[in-house]
């Protein structure tokens, strides 16, 4: 038997949280390594 | 409720996103681009190196996302195509819309942010290429698709280049060109064994156009024009001998293998072994060359 939708939507709905998450703790450390990367450049 | 409704009302499963950036695609690009980087005279620092490869990987990511928003209604007609996400309706038009312009708008803000600016703007020329004129414009118009197409896919070396070195030379152009001249007979071969279904989305490829001999015949004209640009990085002396000598040889069978497929009578597809033989070539043809330009540019380095 398939899930209902509701539990389907909140299935979803927290994957993709979930998934968010890790991007933008990803994309916070990019940012930080391209900080470092650039005033290594500029010194 | 209908099931398709009810798929649709759903919001996209992120597996469906990542399909929408055509990954296999996205693979190829990487490693041209990568190549670009590499074979540059200048080594960027590696979180920044990093950063260029991500934005050339999330703008192609982009553009074909944008690609297949506009393309749903094509890609439903194929076989090939019909199981992506938005002709097999598991997503919202919007959604795949919004996921491309604001991936291709992200990309092209962390290349200037991490890069230069040249290399951002290649960048979202790259994508609005892909795209508008592409895409939107002429697929659907020319049998010369492919030769536009191709351009776009040119692209990444040139990126890469600019990103480490801030402006472009004559090397990064003819890595273009190289990929540029590459892509129709590449392209070809596969479409002379798959013809059938891109008759039944009514896209003019050129074999549906203009025949399969003649398709094979520009399969081996642009086969001559490959080699020669291929060789042209050593001939102008802007590379070593471990670069020439491979361009020339991996040109030489590519050349063969057109001349076989010019000389194929086969009208159906089971008779294309040559087509299938120097597609799946083309593949390995152009990650070697690369792959040694930048072995050569390391040896003289």
């Amino acid at each position: 038997m398939s899930p209902r939708p509701e539990e389907e939507l909140v299935r979803r709905q927290r994957e993709r949280a979930r998934l968010m998450a890790w991007l933008l703790g990803a994309f916070v450390i990019l940012l930080f390594l391209i900080t470092i990367a650039k005033i290594g450049l500029n010194k | 409720m209908t099931p398709s409704i009810a798929q649709t009302s759903l919001p996209a499963d992120w597996r469906d996103l990542l399909a929408l950036t055509k990954p296999g695609v996205v693979r190829l690009v990487v490693f041209t681009g990568l190549c670009g980087l590499l074979a540059a005279p200048v080594t960027l620092p590696p979180a920044l190196g990093f950063t260029a490869i991500l934005c050339i990987a999330l703008g192609a990511g982009a553009a074909g996302a944008l690609n297949q928003w506009y393309e749903a209604d094509l890609d439903a007609k194929m076989r090939r195509t019909a199981n992506r996400p938005l002709p097999a309706r598991r997503m919202q038009p919007q959604t795949a819309l919004h996921f491309g312009v604001g991936l291709a708008g992200f990309s092209v803000i962390l290349m200037d942010l991490a890069t230069n600016h040249l290399a951002a703007i290649l960048l979202a020329i790259s994508i609005l290429f892909y795209v508008l004129i592409y895409t939107v414009w002429l697929k659907r118009r020319t049998a010369q698709n492919i030769v536009i197409g191709g351009a776009a896919g040119a692209f990444p070396p040139l990126i890469g280049w600019v990103a480490a070195t801030g402006h472009v030379e004559l090397l990064p152009v003819l890595l273009f060109a190289i990929i540029f001249l590459w892509t129709p007979p590449h392209f070809w071969a596969l479409s002379l064994f798959v013809r059938s279904d891109y008759a039944a989305a009514n896209v003019p490829m050129l074999p549906v156009v203009a025949g399969i001999e003649h398709t094979r015949l520009q399969i081996f004209l642009y086969s001559l024009a490959l080699a020669v640009s291929a060789v042209a990085p050593y001939a102008l002396g802007l590379t070593g001998l471990v670069y020439g000598l491979s361009a020339a040889v991996l040109s030489a069978i590519f050349v063969a293998m057109s001349a076989i497929v010019l000389a194929n009578k086969a009208q159906a597809p089971g008779g294309m072994k040559p087509e299938r033989r120097l597609f799946a070539f083309s593949i390995l043809y152009l990650f070697a060359l690369f792959a040694l330009l930048v072995v050569d540019r390391w040896i003289a380095a």
